[in-house]
This record gives C-alpha cells, sequence and structure tokens, in this order.
C-alpha cells in the first residue's frame, strides 16, 4: 500500500536562529508580515485564524507599548506537543516571538506556562537569559519573561489568559475588542501558539513557497500531530496537512480502531464507516494536534463521560449556558444510561447543546457540544445501553 | 513578623506590589507552603492594597491554589480519558493501600495529599502522576509505589 502520511521536519530541525532573526532584522515589518500572510499559515492552537493576518492588526495599532504572548497553556486532553517543542527548541520559540515583536512592533514577550509544565522553567529561563545576551549583541530591544498558570483549562482562551496574567480571575472576556487592539493591559497584544512562532520562524528562514506548496487550499502546510490513545505509535508527529482520516489510522492505528476523537474534548469523535471521506485540516476537521484513537474495546460512554466532565469541571462558571449546560449534559447521559430518564431525552439534551454552542461566551461552552453531538450520532445505544 | 508575612513581604519585593504580582506571589506561597492560609491570604491583601475576598477570588478560580491544608508533597494523578483508559484507576487504589488514605485526603503525618488532576500533557505516557512538579509518566501501580517509598526515604 502507498504510504500517504508525509512525514515533515520543520519545527524540530536544529536551525541557526540567530542568522536567522538577523537577516529578518534587516527587513521591513511589512515584508516579514507579506511572507507570512503568502505562506498561508494559520494558528496551530485551534482557532485557526491567519498568523499573518493577525500580526498586521497588531502592527496596524498606535501604541505606546505592544505585547507578544506565546500560548503555552497546552491544556486541550490528548494535546502534548508543545511541550515537547518548548523541551527540544525553545531557542525557536523565543525566536519566534522576537520576529512577531519586530513585525508588530512590541518590545515585550510574555510565555504564559501552563503549571502542569513548571519543570520546564530551569531550562527555558536559562534560554531566555542566554537569547537575551544574543538580542542585545544585536541592538535588538526585546524581552522575555514567564508567566505561570495554575491549573485552569479555560486560561489557554487568549482573553482569559490575559486576566491571568493581569493577576485576576481566568475568566474570558467579551470579544470584540480583540486582543491586537486592546489585550495585556488594554495594550495591543498578539497571542500565538507555541508552534505557530515556530512555523512563523521557518517562514522566515525559508521564505513563504515551500511551506505553500504543502498540504492543501485551506490548510497550507504541516502540524504537529500528538497521537495517543489505542495506538502502537503513541507519540508526537509532522504531517503534512490535508490527509485522510483513513490514511492517518492506517499508519497509527492498532487495526481494531473504532473511532477517532479529533482535536481533544473539544473536538469531535469521528466513527469509522467516516474515516474515508474524513479530511484532517481547516477544511474537514480541523485539530490543535490532539489526535486519540479507541478500539472496539472501549465504551463510547465512558469516554463521553469523561470529556463531559472535564468540561463541568473547568468551565470558569461565568455564563449560564455554559456552566449549566455542561453540567446538565452530563447528568442527562448519567440519567438515560441508568435508565431514569428515556432514550428521547438524549433528543432534548441535544437542543440544548445547540443553544450552548450558539449563546456561551467563549470557544469552551461553544466546543463542548462537539464532542457530544458527536458520539451521540454515531454511538447512540452506546449510551443508552 | 511572622514566617508568612515575611514570606510575601519577601515576594512582593521581588515582584512587586502591581495586580499583576498577585499570581507569582500566591505561586510563590503555595511552592513553599502547598496551601494558602487565611492569615497569608491576609498579608498578600495588605503588601498588595487590596481586599481579602478578592485575593480568595481570585485564588480559589485556580484548582492548583488550595486554601484548605495539604501534605509536603503532593501527588496528582492525571484522571482524564488516554490515562483512565491506559489504568489511572489501578494506579490510584496502589497509593491509596500505600497512604493509607483516599482521594483528596491529607497523610496524618502531612508528608502527602493525594489528589486527582486533568490531562498533565504526557496522554501517549499515561498513566501519568505529578508530585510537586515533578512527572512520572508511564508509571505502573508498583512503580508509582516504589516513586512514593522513595519520597518516604529521603524526606
Ligand atoms: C477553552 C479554550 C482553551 C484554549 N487553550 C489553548 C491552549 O492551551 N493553547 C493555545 O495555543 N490556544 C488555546 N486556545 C486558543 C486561543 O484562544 C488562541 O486562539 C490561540 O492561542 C491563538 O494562537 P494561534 O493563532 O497561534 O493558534 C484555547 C481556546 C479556548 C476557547
Ligand atoms: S463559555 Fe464557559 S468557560 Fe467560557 S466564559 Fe462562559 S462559562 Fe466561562
Ligand atoms: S490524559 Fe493524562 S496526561 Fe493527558
Amino acid at each position: 500500500m502507498e504510504n500517504k502520511i508525509k512525514k515533515v521536519d520543520l519545527i524540530f530541525e536544529q536551525v541557526d536562529y540567530l542568522e536567522i532573526l538577523d537577516r529578518s532584522f534587516k527587513r521591513t515589518q511589512d515584508e516579514i508580515i507579506l511572507d507570512i500572510i503568502d505562506s498561508g499559515l494559520r494558528g496551530r492552537g485551534g482557532a485557526g485564524f491567519p498568523t499573518g493576518l493577525k500580526w498586521k492588526f497588531a502592527k496596524n495599532e498606535e501604541a505606546d507599548q505592544k505585547y507578544v504572548i506565546c500560548n503555552a497553556d497546552e491544556g486541550e486532553p490528548g494535546t502534548f506537543k508543545d511541550r515537547e517543542i518548548l523541551t527540544q527548541v525553545p531557542e525557536k520559540v523565543l525566536g519566534g516571538m522576537a520576529l512577531c515583536g519586530k513585525s508588530t512592533g512590541a518590545s515585550r514577550g510574555y510565555i504564559y506556562l501552563r503549571g502542569e509544565y513548571n519543570f520546564l522553567l530551569p531550562q527555558l529561563n536559562a534560554a531566555i537569559d542566554k537569547f537575551h545576551e544574543d538580542l542585545k549583541n544585536m541592538n535588538f530591544d526585546f524581552t522575555i519573561e514567564i508567566k505561570s498558570g495554575s491549573g485552569a483549562y479555560v486560561c489557554g482562551e487568549e482573553t482569559a489568559l490575559m486576566e491571568s496574567m493581569e493577576g485576576k480571575r481566568g475568566e474570558p472576556r467579551n470579544k470584540p475588542p480583540f486582543p491586537t487592539t486592546s489585550g495585556y493591559l488594554g495594550k495591543p497584544t498578539s497571542v500565538n501558539n507555541v508552534e505557530t512562532l515556530v512555523f512563523a520562524l521557518m517562514i522566515a528562514k525559508e521564505g513563504p513557497t515551500k511551506f505553500k506548496e504543502m498540504g492543501t487550499f485551506d490548510s497550507r502546510g504541516s502540524k504537529v500531530f500528538s497521537v495517543s490513545g489505542d495506538t502502537p505509535k503513541a507519540g508526537i508527529y509532522e504531517l503534512e496537512l490535508g490527509m485522510s482520516l483513513e490514511d492517518f489510522v492506517n499508519e497509527f492505528g492498532d487495526g481494531d480502531t473504532k473511532a477517532v476523537q479529533i482535536g481533544g474534548a473539544s473536538g469531535f469523535c469521528v466513527a469509522r464507516k467516516h474515516f474515508k471521506e474524513t479530511v484532517i485540516g481547516f477544511e474537514g476537521i480541523p485539530t490543535g494536534g490532539s489526535m486519540m484513537l479507541f478500539n472496539s474495546t472501549r465504551s463510547m460512554y465512558n469516554i463521553l463521560n469523561d470529556y463531559l466532565e472535564f468540561f463541568e469541571e473547568e468551565s470558569c462558571g461565568q455564563c449560564t449556558p455554559c456552566r449549566v449546560g455542561c453540567q446538565q449534559l452530563l447528568k442527562g447521559i448519567e440519567a438515560v444510561k441508568k435508565g431514569n430518564r428515556p432514550p428521547s431525552y438524549l433528543d432534548e439534551l441535544q437542543k440544548l447543546s445547540e443553544t450552548m454552542k450558539i449563546a456561551s461566551k467563549c470557544g469552551l461552552g461553544q466546543s463542548a457540544p462537539n464532542p457530544f453531538n458527536s458520539i451521540i450520532n454515531n454511538f447512540r445505544e452506546e449510551i443508552i445501553y | 513578623m511572622t514566617n508568612i508575612e515575611e514570606l510575601v513581604k519577601q515576594q512582593a519585593e521581588v515582584h512587586g506590589t502591581t495586580r499583576e504580582s498577585l499570581m507569582p506571589i500566591l505561586q510563590a506561597v503555595i511552592r513553599s507552603e502547598r496551601f494558602l492560609s487565611e492569615d497569608a491570604m491576609v498579608a498578600i491583601a495588605r503588601e498588595l492594597d487590596i481586599s481579602t475576598a478578592d485575593v480568595f477570588g481570585t485564588a480559589s478560580f485556580y484548582t492548583f491554589m488550595d486554601t484548605t491544608p495539604k501534605g509536603k508533597n503532593i501527588i496528582r494523578v492525571c484522571k482524564t480519558i488516554t490515562c483512565h483508559m491506559k489504568g489511572k484507576d489501578a494506579v490510584i487504589g496502589a497509593l491509596e493501600d500505600l497512604l493509607k488514605i483516599k482521594l483528596g485526603e491529607n497523610t496524618s503525618d502531612g508528608k502527602f495529599s493525594l489528589l486527582q488532576a486533568n490531562c498533565l500533557g504526557w496522554c501517549h505516557k499515561g498513566p501519568v502522576m505529578l508530585i510537586n512538579d515533578e512527572v512520572h509518566p508511564e508509571v505502573t501501580p508498583e512503580s508509582a509505589v516504589e516513586v512514593i517509598q522513595g519520597y518516604l526515604k529521603q524526606k
């Protein structure tokens, strides 16, 4: 069988990042940003906003201070690639931040590192110290500081993240205004995922063409995947985007894959009968990298129960559709399983989940219905009996 | 000045007394005391010139900022889906037997707390546990017990 999975090595490749920065610092902001726009790079943290555009918005703001934030909160279940990137190539992440600083006119950068990754602090701080020396030698005014999280998934949401950095409860803000207009301390801020920043640096190194030629029209380039669950090959892989789920399962499955959860707890569950037509990418099912495989020994009820428990615990409670909705979905499937509610109650819960999608304030409450609906639609019997 | 007041004061000197310093100060107290006592929160509030309720309100938002006493070593076993599939329940059972406590409790000598956490970012190597900031991936009930016995010996 032809191997349709294409492995790529851009993220973890060792590069002379100072040479890339030195070259970039001599270019104009617009030149750098145009390359990023042209490459088609979209954010790797999940939402997929075009990175070049985000930088352009931040650049166009007039302000006495602007900020760059590297989002290293990585709380989505099934995602562990940012930890690996920060471990193996921290200097490339810092380089990406400085590149964003140059492009947007920001002189201060922050890494928001989840508390679960505190063990990385000594090595990251050492890398930052060295980086500051290097920047000083290049006469470039940019400093980076780490801010730690303390165990809250919702703080990965960019506005909650900034609230947390400001010393408050990590409750998402209303958008607009978007962070590029009014972000950290009310100043224009570009928040980027760890992996996005490294790709930006690599695009500055190679030019946009190489990146653009990989992947599909909607999903350019490659992406780092975190593969876990029932697979003999659990781990981290950089793959070209746009493959079908069938090809993915042929490569990573254990021969008995019944379903794959794409995009973590907030993503979608795809059943075997749909593997062929499902594309992994922004035109199909997007993912921040999380790919969890389940084989036929697994109970989809237990899996859904775990996801809903996760959301019920991690909802910040600020808005009712999400706070109450997550509780009711969880209680609801328990009641149907126990026979305290008829199977038709699932239809009512699905209506509730539609309300949550529309009425929740942030991505958490808007996407908790994703695993719920996709698992109920594909595995209804397993939830009931 | 009590020890805790001194610690807070010293941290305020490092991190400053603006609102943005609240998280780093809370985190430093947690690192040293493992939980936030009322005294600690009062001291922080005074240092930053905000209300104690505000300090408590902020701290209570974050899972890793406990406001009830905790053991010297906090064990957090990941409970999320892939670790669940790979046997976190057996690991927790073995630790409960070893420490003679239930999930959520502290040992009577104050050395350990046993807790669960959501995904710790090591799903390809589940089950995973954190002891304070230290990660232990791919644990079995046996290896988890050995790790804790190691802690019992040294500390
Ligand atoms: C509940 C929630 C959690 C999130 N967690 C993360 C995260 O851990 N890391 C991340 O990069 N983005 C996360 N995001 C997305 C961010 O809000 C933001 O879109 C992203 O950091 C932007 O960077 P990118 O454009 O490079 O992807 C989360 C969003 C939501 C709604
Ligand atoms: S959707 Fe949920 S997590 Fe988001 S703001 Fe509302 S309650 Fe908080
Ligand atoms: S599910 Fe346990 S580390 Fe991710």
